[in-house]
């Protein structure tokens, strides 16, 4: 059975650490806040490599089925005898590949930040963010009912408003992390509207219970969800199209990604922590965690994410062609591959093989957070040494930063599918999937993924080759320093290791989406075209790109008015503007400022004025005068007497 | 002849209503201090008369009396105080220039 002290003492680890470093780190452990943080996350990480020992190979595995186990339930706030908000701890395969992945991805940015924020003035602060964050992951992901869920997700919402404003003395970090929040905020709006229509209709709040009455046809609970219609749509299908919404929006999906490209004014490594393992990963283990809500009752929802995902995939890629700042580029990745996982699910079923979209969307969770991590961290190591995020200030830095060269190397081929290397065995999972099920999102799923290696690799020559670099003593301020230490170099080295071996786990032995082991064939002449797709986006890249010259300036202009287009990123943040600042603020913002300004405070000044003048005018009676207030009283007295003499007898 | 219950009525309500003149005219707190004294014995003429005239087996008009002069006696202890506050304060003892306790 499930090692419950173990695994409650995974998330709370980190909330330690949140809470220490929090409280006194400024005052005490200013030097040794970041050690303190990382040692307690290493723990942590041991504590959650040894669950997912004991659930795959030990005890989770009931008679062929890997079961969901509630490891620890209690009654948090009870309304009513048998109403109440629960916490629990949920074990099942997707929780524990995530356990295990947000801790170590976590880890290996918290030792890599020991050498990237070096110095830093509010390194204790930054600590216990990370703290917070991974504390709130790791939450969410053992989460056992969809209200616990609900509570993580938001604070994973904070924490990454923290950490993307970390630096909050400049002004485009602090617009940074409220559009974030306000974007991600607006998303899970449709989040909680999608809670309460689920748990109302299914009567519980409980994962388990929940899927249970409302995927089975005979329970009352599904058929009175089926039958009450709104606008043409069950309750059941608007109540998951609206949980997904919120899923789109922590997961950056088309047209709810605008806050992804600007989050990159966190430090790297916040990014890194963001964009591989936690935050944007949330929404597509959300649908991992009610898929058999979403592809047993509600199949047409599952088409919508399929194309969500699909259209962010190939959006994304198109845009990340055209971006000069490196991050900015690895964001639009994210994105991108996000889209993959999306797309994955959507293409779905429920159950043996052809629940393969499942397996290949986890599958490619786990391999991208290794890679993307690895991108990050190596993106945050060249912007160390370069101290700019722009291509145009990189080229020729393979001599300078060696290691850095080589495992940012490997992560690139891993997100361009070449094998050996991790994504190709996720990605072509996925592509197999799209394959059987929907051929229209297979054909933007190969388009985008010869696209992804294109644009992988025209950021990898740009850094590393094309123009020579300046010798170390010729860079601007003439500072001289290396690749950066042994807390920066560990990580990249473990994570290229992890992206290089990371394929050849047989993931669908161990998640599937009923449970059941799915054995993974690969049908070598089916990688043909994904494989030579990306080989050609490489060559491109490696002719665009590998020595400085005109070639894509020339490209750039004859494509013209596209290239102008996906610069500027299809113009999303302006419709956006536009709808907000013209649409929004001057039909409904000005006339409620309007009605505000006038009639509500009007009736209150009003009534205040009123009030001002009869007590103006009445106010003179109380002249301090004694005699007068006598002969007031005396008046009084008299007119009583008279009234209950002569009138009332 | 003898004096009977009316005059006595008669002799309280003349005091009564020259207290209540000399009360609202006066401007010097003293007089009106003492035109309160007036109008507290009236009062008391009047429990001693019923008393005497209609329940003559009885005590109780005279026990009432007998608090209200007590209390007259620290009423006007507190009023004598208080008016040497206010000279103090003030120096005068005219109620017109005690009217600081208004709007």
């Amino acid at each position: 059975m499930p090692n419950v002290t173990a695994i409650s003492l995974i998330p709370l680890l980190p909330l330690a650490g949140f809470l220490l470093l929090g409280l006194f780190g400024r005052k005490y452990f200013k030097n040794s806040s970041g050690l303190i943080g990382t040692v307690l996350l290493l723990a942590s990480t041991v504590l959650a490599l040894y669950t997912a020992y004991e659930y795959f190979f030990v005890y989770g595995k009931v008679a062929g089925v890997y079961e969901k186990f509630v490891a620890l339930q209690l009654t948090w706030l009870e309304f009513s005898p048998g109403v109440s908000i629960d916490m629990g701890l949920i074990i099942d395969p997707i929780s524990v590949m995530m356990l295990v992945v947000v801790t170590f991805i976590s880890l290996m940015v918290h030792i890599y930040s020991l050498g990237y924020l070096k110095g830093e003035e509010r390194f204790p602060t930054y600590y216990s963010y990370l703290g917070l964050f991974t504390f709130s992951m790791l939450g969410l992901v053992l989460a056992s009912n969809i209200f616990q869920i609900y509570i993580f997700w938001e604070l994973v919402g904070v924490s990454s408003f923290l950490l993307i404003g970390y630096y909050y003395d400049k002004p485009s970090a602090v617009a940074a992390c409220k559009k974030a929040f306000i974007v991600t905020r607006f998303a899970d709006l449709g989040f909680l509207i999608g809670i309460l229509i689920l748990s109302f209709s299914g009567g519980t709040l409980d994962f388990a219970t929940l899927i249970e009455r409302l995927t089975s046809p005979e329970s009352n609970e599904f058929k009175a969800a089926a039958a009450s219609t709104f606008l043409g749509a069950s309750a059941l299908t608007w109540g998951a199209a609206l949980v997904f919404i919120g899923g789109a929006g922590k997961s950056a999906m088309f047209p709810l990604h605008i806050w992804l490209p600007d989050a990159m004014e966190g430090p790297t490594p916040v990014s890194a922590l963001i964009h591989a393992a936690t935050m944007v990963v949330a929404g597509v283990y959300l649908v991992a965690r009610l898929f058999p809500i979403f592809s047993v009752a509600v199949p047409g929802v599952l088409e919508i994410i399929g194309w969500v995902g699909a259209v962010s995939a190939i959006v994304a890629a198109i845009i990340a062609c055209t971006q000069t700042d490196i991050k900015r580029v690895l964001a639009y990745s994210t994105m991108s591959q996000i889209g993959f996982m999306m797309f994955a699910l959507g293409v779905s079923n429920y159950g043996g093989e052809a629940g393969l979209g499942y397996t290949a969307s986890m599958f490619h969770l786990f391999t991208h957070a290794m890679f993307k991590a690895l991108l990050f961290l190596g993106a945050g190591a060249v912007i160390h040494y370069v101290h700019s995020n722009d291509m145009k200030d990189m080229g020729g830095l393979r001599k300078f930063l060696p290691i850095t060269h080589i495992t940012f190397l490997i992560a690139c081929l891993a997100i361009a599918g070449v094998p050996p290397f991790a994504g190709f065995f996720s990605k072509e999972e996925i592509l197999l999937a799209a394959y059987n099920n929907n051929m229209a999102i297979y054909w933007i799923a190969l388009i985008t993924s010869g696209i992804t290696a294109f644009y992988m690799f025209r950021l990898y020559f740009n850094i590393f080759w094309s123009k020579p670099a300046p010798s170390p003593s010729e860079r601007a301020g003439g500072e001289v320093h290396g690749e950066g230490g042994f807390a920066m170099m560990m990580p990249l080295v473990l994570l290229a290791v992890g992206t290089a071996a990371a394929g050849f786990i047989p993931f669908g032995e161990y998640v599937s989406s009923d449970g059941k082991p799915l054995h993974a064939h690969f049908d070598l002449s089916f990688s043909i075209a994904p494989v030579a797709l990306g080989l050609i986006g490489i060559f491109t890249a490696f002719w665009l790109y590998k020595k400085q010259n005109d070639k894509p300036t020339k490209l750039a202009t004859s494509l013209g008015g596209i290239y102008k287009t996906a610069y500027n990123k299809f113009y999303i943040d302006e419709i956006y503007l536009f709808i907000t600042k013209k649409v929004l603020f001057n039909l409904i913002g000005r006339p409620a400022a309007w009605f505000d300004k006038n009639i509500v405070d009007g009736l209150m000044n009003l009534i205040g004025n009123i009030t001002e003048k009869i007590s103006e005018g009445i106010k003179k009676v109380q002249s301090g005068k004694v005699q007068q207030y006598a002969i007031y009283f005396l008046g009084g007295v008299i007119v009583l007497a008279v009234l209950f003499i002569y009138i009332w007898k | 002849m003898e004096p009977g219950l009316y005059h006595i009525l008669f002799l309280s309500t003349a005091l009564f209503f020259i207290g209540v003149y000399g009360f609202l005219t006066r401007r010097n707190l003293i007089t009106m201090l003492m035109s309160i004294e007036l109008i507290l014995n009236s009062v008391n003429l009047n429990f001693i008369a019923f008393n005497k005239y209609l329940w003559p087996n009885q005590m109780d008009g005279l026990f009432f009396t007998l608090f209200i002069i007590a209390i007259a006696a620290a009423e006007a202890a507190v009023a004598i105080a208080i008016i040497i506050n206010l000279y103090r304060s003030h120096n005068s003892i005219d109620v017109e220039n005690a009217e600081d306790l208004k709007y």
